[in-house]
């Protein structure tokens, strides 16, 4: 729309002046913004301030302010370029930012949201003071989360406080609420814990090899789910593939570049890049749709190394989702009927950030005997979005709650998604909902785990008792 | 604005004015300066609200300073956002207390800036008001509160086979208020007709904070229609909070036709000759190359290669009726030269074509750096006349005008484009986009179908009004808002000042001297 002011006849004199036109090509001095990499003015521009975008916004949805929707977090970092400063305020409406870009699915005009908020994030990490309690624990989290290692450690405390049934009772005390509700937060999230499955490096396709894919073990995926990780590469080998699973493979940065954390990010990805560059790979699969979307942007995060750049192009082009592998391979293996009622969760990252989301549905619907349902309000948030439950747990608790009640009413027994932040939080809120009204607890399973057990002949008890 | 189609003295006499009339110093009964009296109000929505809903910091003020129409902006003194009918009529008395003017808004999607703030003003934000209150299928009523969702609504109704039959391309954001305060339309008002004959009562908070209920659920009430006085009347006359909205029966069956002509001509002509065939469709649409080469870079709606312009006419009633309809549009169509006609055999492939369509606005954002939505009404029988004329001008101006319109009603959206960064282009789109109203009226038409005067058409007021049309609807102003604090500025050119004759007449108004009204 246009950013004229056209105030030539003195129309608007009573109404006290329109706010003067600023050139938004540099951040105007004493503004939130430095000059290296702040959100992008021409992306700015092309918000038409429709409004669009807003039903769309769990955080308008929740409180229903303008500057907690898409379109005011755009018009605070066009306040940003135009002087105004990084006040606590601005700051505190970016971080209640899910990054679930439903926003972007909304606009009709096509604003990159996704880019703003993280070039917006990467400032407000330089520029922002935050309270010492908040940068511990974002410290914890950066400590722990991106690096498998010590996530397997905090296994085994984790299961002897689930294998006596301690962890529920600590939950029901409310203790840990009392000291603080960001680490109860990420207490409560913590998944029923299985046995730990590592994966030989190379697994050789049944029948004849169509491809060669590597795959993505992940952080959270690999140290929580690791049943998602071995369930992925049975059915990559019996659909054909050679799956290579390089040892030296680490954090995607996903979590990072996320939460502003650019340069910490970028030595991921790195890393990541040269990890799958020697295996030889026509694809490198990912069954965590967060570290998906994060990975297909590399070309984007290494843009200006230019050591990187090209090899950053060239890999992220290779990145695909697992459900868009095996579409676009289309079924050799046959599947057994599974008679169950799910409930198909579309995960942000899959569905909004990467536009994967009839591929999951065709995958599972047709699997004999299963039956889709599908969620009421499924484009909202779960309220998972990274290490947003864990830095935000409130509105994250609300969202949750809301998608638990949501996903209930489909009365599907399986709730059936694919990324493990939405496994977790999802889990942990239809806990509390069936605990609270004594209703039947509901099976969870990530979308590859159906088709595995589909593949293999397993019976949907697998899943229906959990 | 563009100096140039101003062409009279309205404007300069309208901000001398503007500054007595409006200016808060004077009508200050408390001894408090203007941020004082700001201040007490604060004070009273502090106690009223919780800390979130009372906004007063500078930068998140700032997200509120404009609507729709983004190029007006206004800093409001203060926010804030009631959760109920009493907290929201609490906050208007105190600011009827102190003198100090508010301003409702809904989703702030308005497209004549009516929900611009006042700077030394009180924005009065209703999204938190959102519950829909009763459904009640047998009656065929909702009762909603303002922020409700549009949508929302039908959402509600459908699962026991109902909608909400008013329909504006923001059905998915704008609110029940706004359009009620719009007197919103949208493509299925051809044959449904609009927001005001689907709201059959209101609570409603005058500018004293009093609430008052208008209407009823009953299909007409004895008395004034003072409802019909404030559907339609943009916030000057108080805010709603309770609207009582009718809902239609989803139709048996609902065809929607995609039809592609060679040019705006053709497809213009089609329209009249379904309309005089005695059909009325639910909808009739019109876009022309510009606006369909705009959707499909936003939405691929996948329209017919190379049309000139195309209608999406949906035919919905009992199956048999449609039948019969549809075999009629078609042939008529094909009578006007229609060359590709394609119907939706799926919700998901009837859902991509309306995406075009409804999409089409925030689109054009990805054809042309900006652009004016205009808004104007004519005769349906006018239409190829005027269209060519707007080809013209945007022949002659070089400016490009992309249309989308409400064929069957005859509003056309011209969307005016042009580039800020190049000088004067901008005031060049203005003058193209005042002109294009002046042709609406030339035609016997109006300045605007369904978005409302605001801010931004008062200019235009008196080239279809007289003085003395003008100053009549403002006794109705002036009989509910006398301190002048409801969304002042808005809609009238010229502010009346309550309580005295306006320096323009000589002598009383004709009404007045007839003993048919006064003046408070
Ligand atoms: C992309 C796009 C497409 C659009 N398409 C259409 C269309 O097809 N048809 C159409 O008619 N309009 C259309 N509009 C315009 C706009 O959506 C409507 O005018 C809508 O009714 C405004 O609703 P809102 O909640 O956003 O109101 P706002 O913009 O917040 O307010 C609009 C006016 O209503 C007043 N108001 C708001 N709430 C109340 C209340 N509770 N009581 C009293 N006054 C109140 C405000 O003061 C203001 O004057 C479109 C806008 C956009 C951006
Ligand atoms: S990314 Fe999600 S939470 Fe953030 S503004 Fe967009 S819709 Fe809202
Ligand atoms: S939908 Fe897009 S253009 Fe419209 S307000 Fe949201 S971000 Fe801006």
């Amino acid at each position: 729309m246009s950013t004229t002011e056209h105030d030539t006849d003195g129309t608007l004199g009573e109404m006290g002046g329109v706010v003067d036109p600023v050139d938004l090509g540099m951040p105007a001095p004493g503004g939130a913004f430095d000059d290296h990499n702040p959100p992008d003015a021409a992306l700015i521009g092309d918000c038409v301030h429709c409004g669009f975008c807003l039903p769309t916004c769990p955080t308008y949805v929740l409180w229903g302010e303008e500057m907690d929707s898409p379109r005011g977090r755009i018009y605070l970092m066009k306040e940003g370029l135009e002087g105004e400063p990084m006040t606590d305020s601005m700051v505190g409406h970016f971080d209640a930012c899910l990054g679930c870009m439903a926003c972007v699915t909304a606009c009709p005009s096509g604003v990159q949201y996704d880019t703003l908020i993280e070039q917006t994030r990467a400032q407000v990490e330089r520029h922002h003071e935050r309270p010492a309690q908040e940068k511990a624990l974002r410290g914890l989290v950066f400590a722990l989360f991106p690096h498998p290692r010590r996530l397997q450690l905090l296994r085994g405390p984790l299961r002897a406080l689930q294998a006596t049934g301690l962890d529920r009772a600590l939950r029901r005390t409310g203790l840990l609420d009392r000291i603080s509700p960001h680490l109860a937060a990420m207490e409560s999230l913590a998944p029923r814990l299985g046995r730990p499955e590592p994966l030989p490096e190379r697994i050789a396709a049944t029948g004849t090899r169509r491809m060669t894919v590597g795959l993505l073990t992940g952080c959270v995926q690999g140290a929580f789910f690791p049943g998602v990780n071995s369930a992925t590469a049975r059915v990559l080998r019996a659909e054909g593939c050679d799956v290579v699973v390089p040892r030296s493979q680490g954090c995607c940065g996903a979590l990072s570049v996320h939460n502003g954390r650019e340069e910490e990010a970028q030595g991921y990805a790195r890393a990541l890049v040269d990890a799958f560059e020697s295996s030889g790979v026509e694809r490198v699969v990912v069954n965590a749709a967060g570290c998906g979307s994060s990975m297909k942007e590399y070309a984007a995060l290494l843009a200006d190394d230019p050591a990187y750049a090209a090899r950053a192009q060239e890999f992220a082009e290779k990145v695909r989702d697992i459900s868009e592998i095996l579409d676009e391979l289309g079924p050799v293996a046959p599947r057994h009927p599974l008679e169950m009622t799910i409930a198909y969760h579309d995960a942000c990252h899959l569905a909004h950030a990467q536009g994967v989301r009839a591929e999951p549905r065709r995958l599972l619907e047709a699997i004999p005997g299963l039956e889709l349902r599908e969620i009421p309000e499924g484009d909202l948030c779960c309220g998972s979005a990274g290490i947003y439950n864990i830095t935000n747990p409130e509105p994250a608790r609300e969202l949750g709650d809301r998608k638990a009640h949501n996903i209930v009413s489909t009365g599907a027994e399986v709730l059936v998604t694919a990324n493990p932040g939405c496994l977790m939080q999802v889990t942990s809120a239809i806990e509390r909902l069936t605990s609270a009204d004594g209703g039947r607890p509901m099976g969870m399973a990530h979308t590859i785990e159906v088709l595995d057990a589909s593949i293999r002949g397993a019976p949907t008890t697998t899943f229906t008792t959990a | 604005m563009g100096d140039a189609t101003q062409g009279t003295s309205t404007t300069s006499e309208s901000s001398g004015l503007d500054s007595t009339g409006l200016d808060s110093t004077a009508l200050d009964s408390s001894g408090l300066d203007s941020s004082g009296r700001i201040a007490a109000v604060a004070e009273v929505a502090r106690r009223l609200l919780p800390d979130a809903g009372v906004i007063t910091d500078r930068a998140r003020l700032r997200t509120y300073e404009c609507d729709g129409l983004a190029h007006y902006r206004v800093t409001p003194a203060l926010v804030v956002i009631p959760q109920d009918a009493e907290q929201l009529a609490a906050l208007v008395r105190a600011c009827a207390e102190q003198a100090v003017p508010f301003v409702a808004r809904g989703s702030g999607t308005g497209l004549s800036g009516g929900a611009l703030p006042h700077a030394e003003g009180v924005l009065v934000v209703t999204s938190q008001m959102r519950a829909i209150r009763e459904v009640r299928r047998d009656d065929q009523r909702a009762v909603v509160e303002p922020g409700v969702i549009n949508l929302d609504v039908t959402k509600a109704a459908t699962p026991v086979g109902y909608y909400y039959a008013p329909d504006p391309s923001s059905q998915q954001i704008c609110s029940i208020g706004g359009n009620v305060a719009e007197n919103s339309g949208g493509a299925h008002c051809l044959k449904y007709g609009f927001t005001t004959n689907h709201v059959l009562g209101a609570d409603f908070v005058t500018p004293d904070g009093d609430t008052v209920s208008l209407g009823g659920a009953a299909p007409d009430s004895p008395g004034y229609d003072l409802l019909g006085a404030v559907v339609g009347s943009e916030g000057t006359l108080g805010i709603v909070t309770s609207a009582t909205v009718r809902l239609v029966r989803l139709p048996e069956e609902v065809r929607t036709i995609l039809v592609g002509f060679s040019s705006t001509d053709q497809a213009g002509a089609a329209t009249s000759a379904i309309i005089a065939a005695g059909i009325v469709p639910a909808a009739i649409e019109m876009m022309d190359a510009l606006a369909i080469e705009a959707a499909e870079a936003a939405v691929h709606c996948n329209y017919p290669d190379g049309a000139g312009a195309v209608l999406v006419i949906e035919l919905d009633g009992a199956a048999i009726e449609v039948e019969q309809e549809y075999a009629e549009v078609r042939r008529l169509c094909d009578d006007h030269g229609a060359f590709e006609q394609r119907l939706a055999t799926d919700p998901a492939e009837r859902a991509l074509i309306w995406k075009g369509r409804k999409s089409a606005f925030a689109a054009v954002g990805r054809i042309s750096p900006d652009y004016i939505v205009q808004d104007g009404v004519i005769p349906r029988t006018a239409l190829p006349e005027v269209l060519t004329a707007i080809a013209e001008l945007s022949g002659s101006s070089g400016v490009r005008v992309a249309n989308v319109f409400h064929a069957g009603d005859g509003n056309l959206h011209p969307l005016v484009l042009f580039d800020d960064e190049i000088d004067g282009a901008g005031e060049a789109a203005e003058r193209v986009s005042g002109a294009i109203l002046d042709l609406c009226i030339e035609h016997g038409g109006s300045i605007t179908g369904e978005h409302g005067v605001g801010m931004d058409k008062s200019k235009y007021m008196p080239r279809m009004y007289t003085d003395e049309d003008l100053d009549t609807m403002q006794l109705v102003r002036c009989a509910f808002d006398p301190q002048n604090i409801s969304n002042p500025g808005k809609v009238f050119p010229t502010p009346r000042l309550c309580g005295e004759v306006p320096g323009r007449h000589k002598g009383a108004h004709p009404l007045q001297e007839a003993g048919l009204a006064e003046v408070f």
